[in-house]
């Protein structure tokens, strides 16, 4: 499926702009993403971090620029389009059906999912599709909630379950908008393992937006620092977490653990 | 399509009815006739309903049935019960798929309004026409059956039960597939169900054309059942405030329901009407009143608590 | 030249009688987010009323300009009471309930209010001509007009500028606004939002009434009454902007212009042209003509 040659990049977003009126929500962005990164998007709250994973899955339509894809033009795709074309992500506040169970939640994900035209009139409920979803709630940890209302579920497995709906679709690229946002400290990182984990197995590249340094530290490659609505930083994290500029306007001037040792 | 408890359920109690017809009284095969032909047209809302949507509009296809079924008998001489059933659901249909596309993209208050005007205009032809029929209607003459003329009411009532089990299949079917689980998923979390890679304004518009053709055959049974159609009580807004009511009193839990609550409402109706002629319509509305207030899931709420939950 | 003034007069005394029950119906969606199917209701039981004690003051001798005291007065107590009981006995109960799921508790409760109205005033229709006959008329650039017609513009105006005063100018205006905008603000700032939406609703309920209250000299009271002026406002309410006066203003102009234009030449399409203009504004702009600004959710 990949036309491309190794060490081109599978997504390159090339001066995407965004205003609304006079508010510039993105200036200029430019990022190629290879294969196989785990980049962690970081930013103060309103640097434009979301507005970009808005953009590049097609909930917004940016003012100009391009994004390529695989080859592909997403910019003007909407939504279904850009996920049948290989890209998902996941919510900042999670979006599921809440009056539907965990499992019929994932069984709906994958249903839609894997049936292209016609097929869509098939029971919902067959073999080939429960099996995957029962596999998918182990890897993720969540089949003990199977049977669990999505609307009395903990953050923490709702955040999962929002996860786990967002690759079935066997996506290439996963946009994560803070995964551990509203979940407790002691789960942040349970989660995040799980998470990375599966996506790792699968062979996905990763972006995720994150304001906890020490998630960031641990799991990414590359980070990349948004300021009112442009980038400001684009270097691993040892670089990036005592770049001058990302101590300004993102993180503060505090030593931040785990980089004492590089100070 | 048939290995379901609902589906079995359905068959079993039309083939029933089907049968007990040709015993009954003739008052009650009527009553009966009028309460599955107005099901047909709720069964469409139930699927709409289930979307989060609600129709105030739908005596818009209702009486496009009613009155393709009269208008086709005064001008064609048509009297064949299936050449007018066909007839009635194409031109519903037909004018659902254009009106789809301009609704599929409303919804709540908006979606209701709209469907009222669509409806309303409608309305507001049919009264000033004289051709149409004004604020008279017409009388339909008997159908006839690829030739053979019934004596009396049997053979259309048999085909009302036979469409009403084939409907219900239909519609049960479609809401065990994906598509018709995109029902509660569109009306839970739109925006999941486009990122899950699905068009929710063509799902809607899908459900919504079916609802529309359901909608139109039901006006064409009431047609030939009554034997008259006006526009007072198939296309005003007070006619689809009655779908919509027997569609909130029946509840959204099964295919089932809707004929359940529809004979429960021409029961009421009937009665009401009887024992108190000023006050049936106090009676229906303090029943709606009631069942949003206290018994949201409808009268088939009550029932399935008696029973294991099904899948 | 006959013809155009009679049209346009027609035409603004018929805006003039949509305004006034409208009004009422966008503010009170304006304010509580209801779409009061019920509205119909007022405007019934407000004619059905004043038809009723100005046929029985009249009977007992009583001067006919009396008949305007009874107009008011049944509108108030119309609106006192039926608003009162309906908001504090039924509606506050559904707040928290689907948009969609109140109108229909609503039309339930219009049947239930037409049908007591059977009970109550019986079946027979109810004439009170007095205050119109009173009134006589008068020529207006060669047509001779109704007084009583000219003067439901007269008041409709009256009731157009009362409202833009008390939105604009007064500080119960300014917490209407407040409401109508962000009612969780609204309470975090201490407004009395349970006091704000019963007033609101009873005001709207009089007005309502009131609409009812004046016409009925004019027409004959009779079951069914309310039945068609449910949808029209509801057609006047969506074309102006639900829960903008200025909008229940402008789109009962644009109604009742329309409707006269349409009686006078093309007497089909009157209905269906009403409707047909409802349904062009939702399709082109859904919120309206004069839609109050919406904030972004997301």
């Amino acid at each position: 499926m990949s036309k491309q040659k190794k060490g081109e990049p599978i997504l390159s977003v090339k001066g995407l702009q965004k205003e609304f009126g006079a508010i510039i929500a993105a200036s200029d962005i430019n990022i190629d993403v290879h294969e196989g990164e785990v980049i962690g998007i970081i930013g103060a709250n309103g640097a434009g971090k979301t507005t970009f994973v808005n953009m590049v899955t097609g909930y917004l339509k940016p003012t100009s620029g391009e994004i390529d894809f695989e080859g592909k033009q997403l910019v003007g795709l909407p939504s279904r389009e850009v996920t049948r074309a290989g890209i998902s992500r996941s919510f900042q506040v999670s979006q599921v059906f809440i009056t539907m169970t965990v499992y019929e939640n994932l069984l709906t994900a994958l249903a839609i999912a894997e049936s292209p035209g016609l097929t869509m009139l098939k029971p919902m409920h067959r073999a080939e599709l429960e099996q995957r979803c029962d596999e998918i709630l182990e890897r993720y940890q969540i089949a003990a909630y199977r049977d669990h209302v999505a609307r009395a579920l903990s953050q923490g497995v709702r955040k999962l379950l929002d996860i786990a709906m967002a690759v079935v679709s066997k996506p290439r690229i996963l946009l994560l908008d803070e995964p551990t946002s509203g979940v407790s400290v002691e789960e942040k990182f349970g989660i995040m393992d799980i998470v990375m984990n599966a996506l790792k197995a699968d062979n996905v590249t990763v972006l995720f937006v994150e304001h906890d340094m020490e998630i960031v530290e641990r799991y990414v490659s590359r980070v990349i620092a948004f300021y009112q609505g442009a980038i400001i930083c684009d270097e691993p994290p040892k670089q990036a977490l005592v770049d001058p500029k990302v101590r300004e306007f993102v993180i503060g001037h505090s030593v931040v653990k785990g980089t004492k040792k590089n100070a | 399509m048939l290995n379901d408890r609902t589906s079995q359920a359905l068959i079993a109690i039309m083939a029933f009815c089907a049968i007990a017809g040709a015993f009954i009284p003739d008052w009650i095969m009527n009553q009966m006739m009028f309460g599955f032909s107005r099901a047909l047209a709720v069964l469409g809302l139930l699927v709409l309903w289930r979307t989060g949507l609600v129709s105030f509009g739908h005596a818009l296809y209702f009486g496009l049935g009613a009155y393709t079924v009269a208008l086709l008998d005064i001008y064609l001489g048509v009297s064949d019960a299936f050449l007018r059933l066909a007839a009635s659901v194409l031109v519903s249909g037909g004018i659902g798929i254009l009106l789809g596309y301009i609704l599929r993209n409303y919804r709540d208050i908006f979606f209701a309004m709209l469907s009222l005007a669509f409806s309303m205009v409608l309305y507001g032809i049919l009264v000033k026409t004289q051709a149409l029929g004004s604020t008279d209607g017409f009388a339909v003459s008997a159908p006839s059956f690829i030739g053979y003329v019934p004596e009396g009411k049997y053979p259309l009532f048999l085909l009302i039960c036979a469409v009403c089990a084939v409907s219900g299949l239909l519609v049960q079917t479609y809401l065990r597939s994906t598509l018709g689980k995109l029902t509660t998923a569109i009306r839970d979390n739109e925006v999941r169900v486009e990122y899950l890679g699905y068009s929710v304004a063509q799902a809607i518009h899908i459900k919504y054309v079916m609802s529309a053709c359901l909608a139109g055959a039901a006006g064409a049974f009431m047609a030939m059942a009554l034997g008259q159609v006006d526009p007072d009580s198939m296309v005003n807004w007070t006619a689809s405030g009655e779908l919509v009511f027997v569609t909130v009193l029946s509840g959204p839990g099964s295919v089932i329901a809707p004929f359940f609550g529809s004979l429960v409402f021409e029961l009421l109706r009937t009665y009401a009407f009887e024992l108190v002629p000023h006050a049936w319509q106090l009676i229906v509305g303090g029943t709606l009143m009631v069942i949003i207030l206290f018994l949201p899931d409808g009268v088939w709420s009550l029932i399935t608590k008696f029973r294991r939950p099904a899948k | 030249m006959d013809t155009l003034i009679t049209i346009i007069l027609d035409g603004l005394q018929y805006s003039s009688y949509l305004f006034i029950v409208s009004v009422g119906l966008t503010i009170i969606f304006g304010v509580m987010k209801i779409l009061n199917v019920a509205h119909g209701s007022f405007y019934t039981w407000g004619a059905y009323t004043a038809a009723f004690f100005i046929g029985k003051f009249s009977d007992m001798g009583w001067p006919d300009a009396f008949g305007f005291v009874i107009i008011l007065v049944s509108a108030l107590v119309v609106g006192l009471v039926l608003g009162f009981i309906i908001e504090r006995g039924i509606l506050r109960f559904m707040y928290h309930r689907d948009e969609v799921l109140i109108v229909l508790a609503t039309f339930g409760l219009f049947l239930v209010l037409d049908d007591i109205i059977l009970l109550v005033f019986g079946v027979n229709p109810y004439f009170a001509f007095q205050p119109m006959m009173l009134l006589d008329s008068v020529p207006v650039a060669g047509v001779v007009r109704d007084v009583y017609g000219l003067s439901l513009i007269g008041l409709s105006a009256i009731i157009a500028f009362v409202c833009w005063f008390s939105l604009n100018r007064t500080k119960w205006g300014n917490l209407l606004k407040a409401v109508i905008f962000d009612r969780e603000l609204s309470l975090a700032m201490g407004i009395n939002v349970t006091g704000v939406y019963t007033v609101t609703f009873v005001l709207g309920a009089i007005l309502g009434a009131l609409g009812g209250a004046y016409i009925a000299p004019t027409v004959s009271v009779a079951p069914g009454f309310g039945v068609d002026i449910i949808v029209l406002s509801f057609a006047v309410v969506v074309i102006g902007g639900m829960g903008s006066v200025p909008g229940a203003l402008i789109g009962a102009i644009i109604i009742g212009l329309l409707r006269a234009f349409a009686v006078h030449n093309f007497p089909e399409i009157e209905l269906f042209v009403i409707f047909a203009v409802m349904a062009i504004v939702l399709v082109f702009r859904p919120e309206g003509l004069f839609a109050p600004v919406k904030q972004r959710t997301i």
